[in-house]
């Protein structure tokens, strides 16, 4: 590759491109970084892309860059800081139109201004792309759903330069296929995304958090269901537990007006049994899954029904493996997180993985490592991979075949194989 | 309801260009039993529309599969053939999504209506396609839970057709569309494959091909199973009737109560024409001489339910109102209704025929929308009565005429075209509920630049290449999906490492 050559090219498109470093791509050391400041700039910056045939990875900012397999390829990391507006933020519809590299907290305090929200619990340094790209979502994915259900139009740019949308500002909208659920936790593999639009809810004008103590397993579990099945209406039902065999921590979020949540809180606490409710969460009440440096993120998913059962593999594989990992997550959505300290071994925390998917093989349901270090990942690869199966295998390569026909996007990030 | 915009082939035409289908048909038998093939040209007839009868096209065959593994083998068929197939549920449909193809296998999914399963811990509950949606709702009542979407035809309509259609209904508004409700799809592929998209934890791995799936109304394939996810039965539901003497009066309660936070389950608003047709046609008896009927529906705990009816009605008081009326048992509620859920019919009074147009608007813009659709009305002498979901923004003008009058019938069509292009004009969408299929696939491209519809078209192509998928719906012009152009590089990584990698 002429680095030159390519210098010049991106600089005369891309408002900005500087010198790549090692913690840009999460994985390969990039030769550039591009930094468009719009939709065209960037399509600008994705065909000369294409013309060079430059491994592509997009970067929001850049907190779960080091998610799945790293990138076989990184040449060109496209980061998204300079496109960081609200451009357009209609109360009276509930809707919002955001640049992708916008900060979640910025993104909050426009929207509070007249009292709404996009309603995702993630980390405020988080970028609406990268929410997104990472189909990132907190506790109260129980009530409000993920990325993919608040998004109601999206715009992308393809691995060629080509700029497409799809949806629009309307929150009900059936025309036309909807990408948005596509790039929805696509992981920069299908295209770049430039911009979104969603929807809306207002602020609630209160919260409580209504939390209980278990031993049993079961009682935790039917503690879990009531409250997530309760017409109460729950925002969140979270599950806690420091280690595998200890007590079961609950945590309920009640969410709406001063007199409401005051009210629902109290019965909601007495369906808990020993609930006590309070205005702010407990120190042990987790956001959207992370991972430390070192760590290993394990995510389970499964039918709440099969509670019980995932809590039981959790702690049969903890055994096993002789690791003690800490389990939390949304319980009542049915996905929980076990993370296995920096300490363990790479070799216990694939025998952990190993032993939890054999444990859980006839339920519905998965266990995926969203994040690991590359010990973890080489250990893992002998032992059926960091994906969980998936059926629809042939269909994915298909669609990531058709919109990056030359594997040029984060190539190698994604679950599949081609 | 009768449209200009028609089409239709005979039943000579269809023997002629179907003569390859139609030699399917032992095939076929030998797949789904004698009883589930039909070629009598009379029973062909039966299936040549659905519930947008202007579009009308008979089929080469129709097959009534009871399996999934029959439904497969019908495909695969297909496939091997080189012959369009067109999936239908309850034929409700009001785009003609489910118009069969000429020269194409009509597969008709009414006889899979088993529900296969309810796990009302998990709060899911798996059925077939042809399962009703309101009998989804019917099986999981007793443990307290219920399925959010409701399309208006909802006794009727399958759970397989919502998931084509991404269907919505009154209380979308709050709860959501099908697309938040179904976890999970079996399909069988344009391939004959069958597959799962999705697993019913909500939680996807890989791409989100059950989203991409969800509303693509029959074009990548054919569901066999659908993943629902229930919701607990709200513990208490008030309706709110208000009656305004404009529906500018209306207009504003509805934005002082999103204004205050409310996200009530639904709003619905009806104009003096559709009330005065709802009340001759039910005897709803809603306030006479009202020019608009403001229906807000609030949902959830009993306390918020109380806080939020309390700054209901005073918004809707401070709006002007001159009447208000409120429901908590379920009886009063219905009769309330009674007058909302039959404005289509009853508009039907109104004139010898009518077409259902259905548009969306951001809410805030539905003032000057209307303004607008009332001024086409002056202009043209067609009559349009006005139904819509006020909190969203869509609209279901019902543009009226007497299509025994010359010409009247391409004036109404003209207006009604006119209508979806006021709704684009002001960011919206030429369909929020009923689909594009064959009706609005000319609108496509006012809505969208060519450029869209070919990257919409890529998921056409990696699911269905050969393009027999229920083609010529939603998009004006198909895509060719030839080889994919672009170069690698390198080992193929999988080849390369052996590790799972795109």
């Amino acid at each position: 590759m002429d680095l030159d050559l390519v210098r010049k090219d991106l600089l005369a498109v891309a408002g900005e491109v500087r010198e790549a470093s090692a913690a840009d791509a999460g994985g390969p050391v990039p030769s550039f970084v591009a930094l468009p400041g719009s939709t065209d700039e960037a399509a600008a910056v994705l065909r000369v892309a294409a013309e060079h045939e430059l491994a592509v990875v997009p970067r929001g900012a850049g907190s779960r860059l080091s998610w799945g397999i790293p990138p076989a390829r990184c040449d060109l990391v496209v980061d998204m800081s300079r496109m960081a507006g609200v451009v357009e933020h209609s109360h009276g519809d509930l809707v919002a139109r955001v640049q992708a590299g916008a900060r979640m907290k910025d993104v909050r305090a426009t929207l509070a201004q007249a009292g709404q929200e996009i309603a995702l619990d993630v980390p405020a340094e988080a970028t609406i792309g990268g929410v997104i790209g990472s189909a990132l979502a907190g506790p109260r994915r129980l009530r409000y759903g993920t990325p993919r259900d608040l998004l109601i139009g999206i715009t992308i740019v393809r691995a060629d330069g080509t700029v497409a949308k799809s949806g629009g500002k309307v929150v009900k909208n059936v025309a036309g296929y909807d990408l948005g659920k596509l790039f929805a936790g696509s992981a920069g593999t299908l295209g770049l995304i430039t911009e979104a639009i969603f929807r809306l809810h207002p602020l609630p004008a209160a919260r409580a958090y209504v939390t209980a103590e278990y031993v049993a397993v079961s009682v935790a579990c039917d503690a879990v269901a009531a409250a997530a099945n309760s017409p109460l209406v729950a925002s969140a039902v979270v599950l806690a537990r420091a280690e595998p065999s200890g007590p079961i921590r609950v945590g309920v979020l009640m969410e709406g007006s001063a007199e409401g949540v005051a009210a629902r809180s109290a019965r909601m606490a007495d369906l808990l049994g020993t609930g006590t409710a309070t205005p702010e969460p407990p120190d042990w009440w987790g956001g959207a899954p992370a991972a430390g440096a070192g760590e290993t993120l394990v995510q389970v998913s499964f039918w709440v029904s099969a509670l019980g059962r995932v809590l039981d593999a959790l702690a049969t594989a903890g055994a096993q493996a002789q690791v003690s990992p800490v389990t939390a997550g949304s319980a009542g959505a049915g996905v929980l997180y076990a993370r296995i300290g920096a300490q363990a071994g790479a070799g216990a925390a694939a025998e952990f993985v190993a032993v939890l998917r054999s444990a859980l093989a006839a339920e519905r349901g998965g266990v995926t490592v969203l994040s690991g270090p590359a010990s973890v990942r080489e250990a893992l690869a002998a032992r059926g991979g960091m994906y969980q199966a998936l059926p629809a295998l042939a269909l994915m390569r298909s669609v990531k075949d058709q919109f990056d026909p030359g594997h040029r996007m984060s190539p190698g990030r994604f679950p599949g194989g081609s | 309801m009768t449209s200009t915009a028609s089409t239709s082939t005979g039943i000579a035409g269809a023997a002629s260009a179907g003569a390859l289908a139609a030699s399917l048909a032992p095939a076929m038998r030998a797949i789904c039993g004698d009883a589930d093939v039909l070629t009598d040209p009379l029973e062909l007839r039966t299936y040549e529309c659905d519930g947008l009868t202007s579009h009308r096209t008979v089929p080469a065959l129709v097959v009534l599969p009871e399996t999934a593994d029959e439904v497969a083998g019908v495909v695969r068929l297909c496939a091997s053939a080189g012959v369009p197939f067109v999936a239908r549920g309850s034929g409700t449909g009001l785009s003609g999504g489910a118009v069969p193809h000429a020269s194409g296998v009509l597969i008709v999914l009414s006889r899979m209506r088993k529900i296969l399963e309810i796990d009302p811990v998990a709060r899911r509950a798996v059925v077939e396609p042809g399962v009703t949606n309101l009998s989804v709702t019917q099986a999981v009542s007793p443990h307290g839970l219920f399925y959010a979407p409701d399309p208006s035809s909802q006794v009727v309509c399958s759970v397989g057709g919502n998931v084509a259609e991404n269907s919505g209904g009154a209380h979308c508004l709050k709860h959501g569309f099908t697309v938040n409700h179904v976890l999970g799809l079996e399909i069988v592929t344009p391939a004959g494959e069958l597959t799962w998209l999705g697993d019913g934890t909500g939680v996807l791995a890989g791409y989100d091909l059950l989203g991409a799936f969800t509303g693509s109304e029959g074009t990548l394939g054919i569901v066999t199973k659908v993943i629902v996810k229930l919701t607990p039965v709200p513990e208490a539901v008030h309706l709110v009737l208000a009656a305004y003497d404009s529906l500018e009066a209306g207009g504003r309660a509805v934005s002082g109560i999103i204004a205050a936070g409310i996200v009530p389950a639904a709003i619905e608003m009806m104009d003096a024409l559709s009330i005065e047709a709802a009340e001759a046609a039910v005897h709803c008896g809603y306030p006479a001489g009202a020019s608009a009927v403001l229906l807000v529906e609030l949902d959830g705990p009993a306390e918020e339910v109380e806080a939020e009816l309390a700054t209901v009605r005073s918004l809707c008081e401070s709006a002007g109102s001159r009447e208000i009326r409120a429901a908590d048992d379920p009886v009063q509620r219905a009769g309330i209704w009674a007058g909302r859920k039959s404005a289509f019919a009853a508009v039907g009074r109104l004139a010898p025929a009518y077409i259902v147009q259905d548009g969306v608007v951001p809410r805030t813009a539905l003032g000057d929308v209307l303004a607008r659709i009332s001024a086409l009305s002056e202009e043209s002498g067609i009559r349009v009565a006005n139904v819509f979901h006020a909190g969203d923004g869509n609209l279901h003008p019902l543009v009226l005429y007497d299509d025994a009058v010359p010409g009247e019938a391409e004036r109404a069509e003209v207006v009604s075209g006119a209508i979806l292009d006021a709704c684009i004009s002001y960011g919206g969408s030429i369909t929020g509920e009923h689909g594009v299929g064959v009706d609005k696939s000319r609108y496509m491209p006012k809505m969208f630049t060519e450029l869209d519809l070919d990257t919409m078209q890529l998921v056409r192509c990696a699911f269905d290449p050969a393009s027999l998928c229920n083609p010529g719906k939603v998009f004006p012009t198909p895509r060719l999906c030839g080889e994919v152009p672009g170069h690698r590089r390198g080992p193929h990584p999988a080849a390369a490492n052996g590790a799972e990698i795109f």
